[in-house]
């Protein structure tokens, strides 16, 4: 495991109001490091604290216990605006400007981080060919993209200010099969180029269990497991052994299924 | 004659320019003082619940007061806080016309803007907002680059329901000394001049939508991110205040004023004052259609220079005294307490406009009726039709107790209806005004009143402080003092509320003149 953690949870509690008198844990008592270079996944049911974990690292949502570090820095210490600008976000869906162009939308955090104009034209260049957009998308409005198209607009909107980090919520889950498998492996590739640091939730093992390094399994607010995909499988809990078993199985029967026309 | 050659739009043409131009100011000042309360206070109130439901429910009662009284309030509000920064800082400022035409129409003009502005900030996606802070924005940057652009079509719809409410009550804003294009609707309704109530509807929806259209046009080109449409709209409207300050810049500040109230008898006396004057090489415009209680102070306040008033109603309304003195006592005391006000009573021009119990001729001969003492023992089987005001009146106490007047019924009804109900005998007797053309027209009598119980209520002639001392305008009135009977004027104002061209107040006092120069 890469040494340095760019992002560090230590002892971190949040609760939010319920529908009762008592509030809901929605994270707690988490530890836990991402180390440089890493990609992560978190996992977990709806409910489960995930999104709220990874908000917590660019202080969308202000831990209410705890010690969160960026790049060894507490985030308490920070301009949370600042910090924002410095960590990359894929958003469900995109979560694009309807009202702004491609460009626009790509290039908002550099133009917030005092960008030239030309500076930011350039990156938005680069980026278009980054995330396999061609140039001639760069004036059209999101409603005139697909889902994909979008999604991959999010991500190299993420990428615009050159960041280390790269935090991801749900970002493939709206997508189509063969959309989704394209873009999980273009942003692994890109992971990997750009050595960035990535956290991704995802209620979805197996795109976990394809993409990660390491996987963080949360239930009810608390990290029920950590590992990567082996060590998760000689995990004794039986939640992270159910989760397992759902794309084995599928896994199995698939190759049950589909006998590979001779050459393989 | 056909609606469409009728001569009256050619006269109502020549007042366009001033009427419209006097409207567009006074409603675009208003939507922009309106705009600039309610967008930061929308802003502000958006995320405070409690804030946000007071705001709403002040704006909402506000929009429950008809547009006619929120204008009327704010007059004497003003006034009031006029004299006080006179008082207390030496600076007073004029309570008529634009000033509190503008902030009534502001007040009036908030509740779209506030509840659209409010509703379209909290209907934009919750995802946005959210993405608009990931990606680094401060919440001002987040505001101006996201949530208001989204926000703007529902902001806009707003802004242009308010436009057109702000444009079509500007009309109202006539009875207290704001010229608008409600002048024409205010003189058309009081002298049956359908040509001029028509025209000034017309152009205040001609105006209105407009308006909408080149609001929407800005707002098209916002939305389609094209500078071209929304810098038409935008210079569509800058064209519209530019034109309307022309004509108002080449105006002569230095003309008379001459006030009228809001029944047809004044349209024709201030007409026939205005003529006088520019026959004596003066200049003079009209602000016609002044309510009642508006006209008087604002010629203590110099923003009316001439008007007539009737002294019974100087004496019991604006003086509140209760016992009425004979006729050349009150005036004398009239004459006395104006002077204290620095106000001038120029004189009397020689007709009365009372209240007087008015029935058909050949009935009141029938029954032997020459007097309201005569009336008093047949009350008792007779009904009597009144306008809104009378039996609330202190003239109406006073006659029911100088000759024991007890009518078997009464009624109030429009002023205008009275009549033909008197002469129909739907009404037996109404409470009607001795100058009016009416009386002649349907053959009435107006009875005695020997016990004196009505106050006298002789025209008069009110000059403002600032032209006490001025001759040239005294020389140029003093011609009408004195010349004018009640013949005369029933006379002129039955011609007035004719339904034609030669009954426009132009008309009638020209001719008026011509009657009494010719003695």
């Amino acid at each position: 495991m890469p040494s340095f953690p760019l992002i560090a949870y230590s002892h971190v509690g949040k609760s939010f109001a319920g529908r009762g008198s008592s509030p809901v844990m929605a994270v707690d008592d988490v530890s836990l490091e991402v180390g440089q270079g890493e990609f992560l996944a978190v996992v977990g049911g709806s409910g489960s604290g995930k999104t709220t974990l990874l908000r917590l690292a660019n202080r969308l949502i202000e831990a209410d216990h705890g010690t969160i570090t960026v790049e060894g820095e507490d985030v308490r210490g920070l301009d949370p605006v600042s910090l924002r600008r410095r960590i990359g976000y894929v958003f469900q869906s995109g979560a694009l400007f309807p009202h702004i162009g491609v460009a626009g939308n790509i290039g908002l955090t550099p133009k917030l981080l005092g960008w030239t104009a030309a500076e930011i034209a350039l990156r938005v260049n680069e980026l278009l060919e980054l995330v396999r957009l061609e140039p001639s998308y760069r004036d059209r409005l999101p409603h005139e993209l697909s889902g994909g198209q979008r999604q991959r607009v999010g991500v190299a909107r993420a990428l615009a200010a050159k960041p280390h980090i790269v935090l991801m919520d749900e970002p493939f889950g709206a997508l189509d099969p063969l959309t989704r498998d394209a873009l999980r492996d273009d942003y692994r590739a890109l992971h990997d180029r750009l050595a960035l640091t990535t956290v991704m939730i995802t209620h979805d093992m197996a795109e976990a269990l394809l993409l990660a390094d390491r996987i963080a399994v949360m239930q009810a607010g608390r990290l029920k497991a950590l590992g990567t995909p082996a060590e998760l499988s000689q995990s004794g809990d039986t939640y992270v052994a159910n989760l397992l078993r759902t794309p084995r199985r599928e896994a199995e029967r698939l190759n049950a299924l589909l006998p590979r026309d001779g050459a393989a | 004659m056909s609606l469409f050659s009728d001569a009256r739009w050619g006269e109502a043409l020549t007042h366009l320019s001033d009427y419209l131009g006097n409207h567009v100011r006074v409603s675009v000042t208003a939507l922009a003082l309106g705009l600039v309360v309610s967008l930061p206070l929308a802003i502000a109130a958006r995320d405070r619940p409690l804030f946000r439901s007071v705001l709403l429910g002040v704006a909402s009662v506000v929009q429950t007061v008809p547009g006619l009284a929120l204008l009327a309030l704010f007059y004497p509000l003003l006034l009031a806080l006029a004299s006080v920064t006179l008082a207390w800082f030496g600076i007073g400022f004029s309570a008529f016309g634009f000033l509190p035409a503008v902030l009534a129409l502001a007040l009036y003009s908030m509740l779209p803007v506030l509840r659209n502005t409010i509703t379209g900030l909290n209907g934009v996606d919750g995802a946005l907002t959210e993405a608009a802070k990931g990606v680094g924005m401060t919440p001002r940057q987040s505001l101006f680059t996201v949530e208001l652009p989204l926000a703007l079509p529902v902001i806009m719809a707003g802004i242009r329901t308010s436009a057109v409410w702000v444009i079509g009550t500007a009309t109202l804003s006539t009875p207290i000394g704001q010229t608008s294009l409600g002048n024409y609707i205010f003189a058309g309704l009081q002298t049956q001049n359908w040509v001029f109530v028509l025209f000034g509807c017309l152009a205040a929806a001609v105006l209105a939508l407009a308006v909408d259209q080149l609001l929407a046009l800005i707002e098209n080109g916002l939305r389609n991110r094209s500078r071209v449409r929304a810098a038409l709209g935008g210079f569509g409207i800058v064209a519209l205040i530019a034109a309307t300050l022309v004509p108002n810049l080449a105006r002569p500040s230095s003309s008379y004023i001459v006030g009228a109230k809001t029944f047809t008898e004044q349209y024709v006396l201030s007409a026939l004052i205005a003529e006088r004057l520019r026959a004596g090489g003066l200049s003079a415009s009209s602000r016609e259609g002044l309510g009642s209680n508006v006209i008087f102070d604002a010629l203590a306040a110099n923003d009316v220079d001439v008007y007539v008033d009737y002294s019974g109603t100087l004496w019991v309304n604006q003086f509140h005294h209760r016992e009425t003195p004979p006729r050349e006592q009150l005036l004398g005391e009239l004459k006395t307490t104006l002077e204290k006000q620095n106000i001038t009573l120029l004189g009397e021009l020689g007709f009365e406009n009372a209240y007087a119990l008015v029935m058909p001729k050949k009935r009141a001969q029938a029954l032997g009726i020459h007097s309201i003492a005569d009336l008093a023992s047949h009350a008792a089987s007779l009904s009597i039709a009144g306008d809104y005001e009378f039996f609330s009146r202190p003239e109406w106490a006073a006659i029911k107790s100088a000759y024991g007047l007890a009518f078997r019924m009464q009624q109030t009804m429009q002023p205008d209806f009275m009549y033909a109900a008197v002469a129909s005998g739907e009404a037996d007797v109404i409470a009607g005004y001795t100058s009016d053309g009416l009386i002649a027209k349907y053959d009435l009598a107006v009875l005695a009143d020997p016990s004196q119980a009505i106050p006298p209520y002789d025209a008069i002639v009110l000059l403002s402080p600032r032209r006490a001392h001025d001759e040239a305008l005294q020389a140029a009135l003093k011609p009408l003092l004195g010349r004018i009977n009640i013949e005369d004027m029933r006379a002129a104002n039955l011609r007035a509320s004719g339904n034609d061209a030669a009954a426009s107040p132009d008309a009638v006092a020209r001719w008026l003149w011509d009657r009494i120069a010719k003695r």
